[in-house]
């Protein structure tokens, strides 16, 4: 096979130099926010900059603004100042890995139940037309607000020899943050196929099942994939803050809350954990990109559509 | 789903038989008769055009005949049977104007798709592919992805996909309607070749009146509003396999789109329902 028939969108996915760019792109960027934030700081009233008697851009103190470099270099220095204290940035590795293991068990769930939601309103219109203005209606109920609510129903919760943990409690509210945009793209990516392949399929005497697994589901790759990545966006600012609401020990939520609370004596220790944060958000992302990344042929719809 | 022989002792007999078929839709705008009191044989290994004016009911007749939607009265039977047992036994393959194929599949896995559905083991796909490949003259894109094909190559994917179970019966729906003059007539001949190839019978629906009359054993004419059948004008332009493209140069060739053209008009008092 040559490379020149290759359409235009393919030829583009496939050169090294674009990936090359790409990570330059992003380098860059990082550079950037650290010049501004230096730059600012540098040049920055003291006070920082005041309408009336609003702040609208902050003080440029050492311990409101800690200098790039210092909050690097406390990222390697010891979490507390006991000799054997592990290193911030391992603390915060470790409470990211917790926060991510439960942010990953909330999307799961979370795809779980949207993919049964969409394909539920796929297979009976009644379904569709009861059920999609409470999916709708679900996001505008913050159960974030509610987390230690959820927490003391768990707690509450008997079944046999199960035990409800409170991280299940946190996994729950990610998991209800991440069905939302799994639900309603599967919907839209399922109905997606034209009556001319749902008819050729029908032509084949294929049950309703099948059409699903071998048109359906290939077809609502397309639309899939960023619910999934906006699902897993979700799912760890769900897991965080349902962490620092229901006071979880273990994850980042409850550092980001520990550490601002000792950032009078040591501000640069405070954005350990929310570099954490980002460095999590972009992880669980990323593992969606790689999922893009193996199921490239199910976006070929993409380029003619 | 095999092809199996039973459908070749039928064979001998009427690969589609219609007996006063009619079809009609309710819409908003009320009652729309498509097709009314609609009666046609087509032989085994016949090949027959619909032509007609737009909404006369061409792509309802063929989409009855697929079971894809179901006569509101009439008889309607395929190789002896209802329509229904007759897609579900895979009695025929369609394609449409569009060639619909599946962006995610490649040529090959796009010709295996009916096969796949029916349990056929790979090693058989495969080779079925490649024969079908070669015979609609794409052997070496195989491996390709449907957006990597010009719109010629990708109709001619989708007819070997409708070839791919051997079905005894082909319904086109303007297939070659999105493609250029000489895209067209070559297709034209291919699809003859096919067809003396494989014995099918081909209901063909088509605007071009030169198209029908090179293709056709019989054209069928149709009037619109309610679309009924107005004349079946049988061609004699010779037998299937022999006929080639200098048939478009015969005298006799140009008689019968004469013919088809007159009966049209005919039968269209609004004087629409000229080819394009
Ligand atoms: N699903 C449907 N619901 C309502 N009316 C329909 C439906 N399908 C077809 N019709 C009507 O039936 C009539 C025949 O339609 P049909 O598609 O068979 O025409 P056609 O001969 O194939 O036309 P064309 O040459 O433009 O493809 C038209 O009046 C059309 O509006
Ligand atoms: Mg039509």
């Amino acid at each position: 096979m040559t490379t020149d028939g290759l359409a235009p969108a393919l030829r583009r996915r496939r050169s090294p130099g674009v990936w090359l760019r790409r990570s330059l792109l992003g380098v860059g960027g990082v550079l950037l926010v650290a010049l501004l934030w230096e730059g600012y700081k540098l040049l920055g009233p003291e006070e920082g900059v005041l309408v009336g008697d609003a702040r609208v851009l902050p003080r440029t103190t050492d311990l409101a603004m800690p200098h790039v470099w210092e909050m690097l270099a406390r990222l390697a220095s010891g979490t507390t100042r006991a000799p054997s204290a592990d290193p911030l940035w391992f603390t915060v590795g470790e409470a990211a890995l917790v926060t991510f293991g439960i942010a990953a068990a909330g999307w799961l769930v979370g795809v779980a139940v949207g993919m049964a939601l969409a394909l539920v309103m796929l297979r009976w219109r009644l379904a569709q037309a009861s059920l999609l203005p409470w999916v709708v209606l679900s996001q505008t109920v913050p159960l974030i607000a509610f987390a230690p609510l959820v927490r003391s129903w768990g707690a509450r919760l008997e079944l046999g020899a199960f035990e409800w943990q409170d991280w299940m409690s946190v996994a729950l509210i990610a998991s209800y943050l991440a069905f939302f945009p799994v639900a309603v793209g599967a919907l839209r990516g399922l109905e997606s196929p034209d009556t001319l392949h749902a008819e050729l399929f029908r032509s084949y005497g294929v049950g309703w099942w099948r059409t699903v697994l071998r048109l359906r589901l290939p077809a609502s790759v397309p639309y899939l994939l960023p619910a999934l990545r906006l699902a897993a966006a979700n799912a760890v600012v769900g897991a965080v803050v349902a962490e620092v609401s229901t006071g979880l020990q273990g994850g980042i939520g409850r550092l980001l809350v520990q550490f601002a609370g000792q950032a009078s004596g040591d501000p640069a220790k405070a954005w350990g954990p929310i570099f954490g944060a980002v460095v999590l958000g972009l992880v669980a992302a990323g593992s969606v990109a790689l999922l893009g990344g193996t199921l490239r042929n199910y976006r070929r719809g993409e380029v003619s559509a | 789903m095999t092809t199996t022989m039973t459908t070749d002792a039928t064979a001998t007999r009427v690969a589609v038989r219609a007996a006063s078929v009619t079809k009609t839709f309710d819409t908003r705008g009320g009652i729309v008769t498509a097709l009314q009191d609609v009666s046609l044989d087509v032989a085994a290994g016949e090949f027959v055009s619909l032509i007609g004016p737009s909404g006369c009911g061409k792509s309802t007749l063929l989409r009855l005949i697929a079971d894809l939607e179901t006569p509101t009265s009439g008889e309607l039977s395929i190789f002896g049977k209802t329509a229904e047992r007759a897609r579900l036994d895979q009695d025929y393959g369609i394609a449409f104007q569009q060639a619909g194929l599946l962006p995610w599949r490649t040529i090959a896995g796009n010709i295996e798709l009916p096969l796949e559905l029916h349990g056929v083991p790979k090693a058989e796909r495969r080779a079925r592919a490649t024969e079908l490949l070669e015979l609609v003259g794409l052997g070496d894109l195989a491996g390709r992805f449907p957006d990597q094909l010009s719109g010629g190559q990708q109709q001619r994917v989708a007819i070997a996909r409708a070839l791919a179970e051997r079905p005894s019966l082909l319904l086109m729906d303007e297939p070659f309607g999105a493609l250029d003059e000489m895209t067209r007539e070559y297709m034209q001949t291919e699809l003859l070749r096919i067809c003396a190839e494989t014995q099918a019978a081909v209901v063909f629906v088509t605007h071009s009146i030169p198209e029908a009359v090179f293709l056709s054993d019989r054209v069928v004419v149709m009037s619109p509003r309610p679309g009924r059948i107005a004349e079946v004008l049988p061609m004699r332009l010779g037998a299937t396999s022999g006929r080639a493209d200098d048939l478009r140069e015969d005298p006799r060739f140009f008689e019968m789109v004469t013919a088809v053209r007159e009966s049209l008009h005919g039968g269209a008092p609004s004087g629409r329902g000229e080819d394009r």
